[in-house]
C-alpha cells in the first residue's frame, strides 16, 4: 500500500492527475515494478495518472476500455473503511447470533401459569402438595382464602418438603423452616418464601401464574392478587 | 570405527537393519540422545516434546522444589480424558438414561471401577492443581518474566474447577440436581446479565424487563428455568467437549512458556 501511494504521489504531476481519455489504452507508470500490479485489480486504469507514457508491457493485463476509471487512490480511500465496517458488522452479527442460539425459543417445561381446580376442592387449614412435583407450588387455603407458596427456598433455591405432623416447610438441603404462611423461622434462609399470583379464571377456577411473584419483605404480600379471598 | 568389520552378532544386525529403513528414519532423523547436540534435537523436533524446555537445572526439578504438582496434574487429566472417553460409550445424557448408566457403569460393565477412576482422578487434580499454584507462589516463579504464565495458569485453574463443577451434575442423583441448583443460582445475582443481580433493572424495554428469569445468564447455562434436560445436555458436552478443548489448547500455551521464559525457575 505505502509503496503505491508513494509511487503515485511521485507520479502525479503538480497540476493534478488526470485519468487517460475515453477508450485511450491504458497508461503505464513510472515506477517499472509497478507494471505488474495493474491486473491485480480490476481499476487497474488508476494508473494512468502517469504522466502519459503509452503502454507496452502491461496493455494486455489491463482492460482495454474502461471510461473514465476511479483511482486506486480513491477507490481504496472509501472501500477499506466500507469494507472494514462490513467486515466487523458481519463479525459482530455473527457473534450476536451465536449467542442468540444459546436461548431456546420452545421449553420443554412446565407452564409458569395453571389452573389448579375449583376453591370448592381444597380444605380450610390444609398445605395442599398435589401441584407440587408438576409446577413447583402449594396452595394453602385458610380460613380467608387461598395463596400460593412458591416451592424455591429463599437460601440456595432447593425444594422444601410440607411436614404435616411438625406443620412447616422444611428444605433437606440446609435445614431451613417456614411457617405454613411460608415466613422463615430457622435455618439460614434469610426470608420468607415467595408467593405466587393466584386468581380466580373466568371458569371458577384457580389460577396460579408463577410468572408474577410476591415477596412479603417488599411488602408485597397485601397486594390483591397475592392473595385469593373467598 | 574398526576397518576390518568382525561378524555382528544377529540381535546386533536385526538393530541396525531397522534403523536403517525408511520408516525409521523417517520418524527419528537424529542420533541416538548420547551428545548434547541430539538430546537438543530430540526436543526440538518432537512437536511433543519441544513444548518442554531442552535444559532444565537440576536444582530446578528437585522433588523438593517442585513438588511435581504441574506434571501430576497434566497426568491427572490425561487420566480423565481416557477414562471419561470410555465412560462416554455407556453414558447418554439424557433424563431417563442418565442415572441408571451410571448405576449400570458400576454394576453391569466390566471393570466396574472406570467411573471411579475417573471420580478419584477429578478430585485428586483439583488437588494438585491447588498444590500446584500453592508451590508456584511460595516458590515466587510468578515473578517477572512468568507473570503471564501465571495468568494462564489461573485460567487454567478456573477451567479445572468447572470441569469439576459440570462433570459433578452427570450422575444425575438428588446430589447432583441439588448441588448444581444450588450452584447454579449463584448466576443470577450476575451484574447486570443475572435477573437477581445489580443494575439488571436497566436492560429493559420500557416496563417489559429484558433480564428475567428467562433470559439470564443462568437461564444461558441451563438452558432452562431450572435443572432439567437442557442443563444435563448442556453440561455433558461442556464437560466433555468445550472445556477440555480450551484446557487442552491452554495446557499447550502454559507448557511452551515455561520454556520461553526460561525453564523452571531457580530455587530461591
Amino acid at each position: 500500500m505505502a509503496d503505491e501511494k508513494d509511487a503515485a504521489a511521485e507520479a502525479t504531476p503538480p497540476g493534478g492527475a488526470k485519468p487517460g481519455p475515453v477508450g485511450s489504452p491504458p497508461m503505464t507508470p513510472l515506477e517499472p515494478d509497478k507494471g505488474a500490479t495493474p491486473g491485480a485489480l480490476p481499476y487497474g486504469k488508476s494508473n494512468t495518472i502517469g504522466p502519459g507514457v503509452a503502454a507496452s508491457t502491461t496493455a494486455g493485463k489491463a482492460p482495454a476500455a474502461e471510461g473514465e476509471g476511479v483511482s486506486r487512490r480513491s477507490f481504496m480511500k472509501w472501500s477499506l473503511p466500507v469494507g472494514w465496517v462490513a467486515f466487523s458488522a458481519a463479525c459482530a452479527s455473527s457473534l450476536v447470533a451465536t449467542a442468540r442460539f444459546l436461548f431456546p425459543n420452545v421449553l420443554f417445561e412446565p407452564p409458569q401459569s395453571f389452573k389448579a381446580g375449583f376453591p370448592g376442592e381444597y380444605n380450610v387449614g390444609e398445605v395442599d402438595v398435589r401441584w407440587k412435583d408438576a409446577y413447583g407450588v402449594w396452595i394453602v387455603r385458610n380460613a380467608e382464602g387461598f395463596y400460593a407458596l412458591i416451592a424455591v427456598c429463599t437460601h440456595l433455591g432447593c425444594s422444601p418438603n410440607w411436614l404435616p405432623a411438625e406443620n412447616k416447610f422444611k428444605c433437606p438441603c440446609h435445614g431451613s423452616g417456614f411457617y405454613m404462611t411460608g415466613v422463615n423461622f430457622e435455618g439460614p434462609a434469610p426470608r420468607p418464601l415467595e408467593r405466587a399470583r393466584i386468581v380466580l379464571a373466568d371458569d371458577g377456577q384457580i389460577l396460579v401464574d408463577k410468572s408474577v411473584k410476591f415477596q412479603a419483605e417488599k411488602g408485597e404480600w397485601t397486594k390483591p392478587e397475592a392473595f385469593l379471598k373467598v | 570405527m574398526a576397518t576390518a568389520k568382525p561378524p555382528q552378532p544377529f540381535l546386533s544386525r536385526t538393530w541396525d537393519y531397522i534403523t536403517e529403513t525408511q520408516i525409521w528414519r523417517s520418524i527419528f532423523r537424529h542420533g541416538m540422545p548420547a551428545n548434547n547436540r541430539n538430546r537438543v534435537l530430540v526436543v526440538m523436533s518432537n512437536v511433543f516434546l519441544h513444548l518442554h524446555p531442552v535444559k532444565i537445572r537440576k536444582s530446578g526439578i528437585r522433588l523438593k522444589f517442585t513438588w511435581c504438582m504441574g506434571g501430576l496434574t497434566f497426568f491427572l487429566f490425561l487420566v480423565e480424558t481416557f477414562t471419561g472417553l470410555l465412560l462416554m460409550f455407556y453414558y447418554r445424557p439424557t433424563v431417563a438414561y442418565a442415572y441408571m448408566d451410571i448405576v449400570d457403569l458400576a454394576e453391569q460393565v466390566p471393570l466396574g471401577i472406570m467411573r471411579e477412576i475417573h471420580r478419584w482422578g477429578a478430585h485428586a487434580m483439583v488437588i494438585t492443581v491447588w498444590l500446584h499454584m500453592f508451590r508456584v507462589f511460595m516458590t515466587g516463579s510468578y515473578k517477572p518474566p512468568r507473570e503471564f504464565n501465571w495468568n494462564v495458569g489461573v485460567i487454567l485453574l478456573v477451567l479445572t474447577l468447572l470441569l469439576s463443577f459440570t462433570g459433578y451434575l452427570l450422575p444425575w442423583d438428588q446430589l447432583a440436581i441439588w448441588a448444581i441448583t444450588v450452584g447454579s443460582n449463584m448466576a443470577r445475582a450476575t451484574p447486570v446479565l443475572g435477573h437477581e443481580g445489580p443494575g439488571s433493572q436497566l436492560l429493559a424495554l420500557g416496563d417489559v424487563k429484558m433480564v428475567h428469569a428467562g433470559s439470564d445468564a443462568r437461564f444461558a447455562l441451563l438452558g432452562g428455568r431450572f435443572v432439567g434436560e437442557g442443563a444435563l445436555l448442556r453440561f455433558y458436552v461442556l464437560h466433555c467437549v468445550g472445556i477440555p478443548l480450551v484446557a487442552g489448547i491452554l495446557m499447550a500455551v502454559h507448557f511452551w512458556r515455561v520454556r520461553k521464559d526460561g525453564g523452571i525457575s531457580g530455587p530461591l
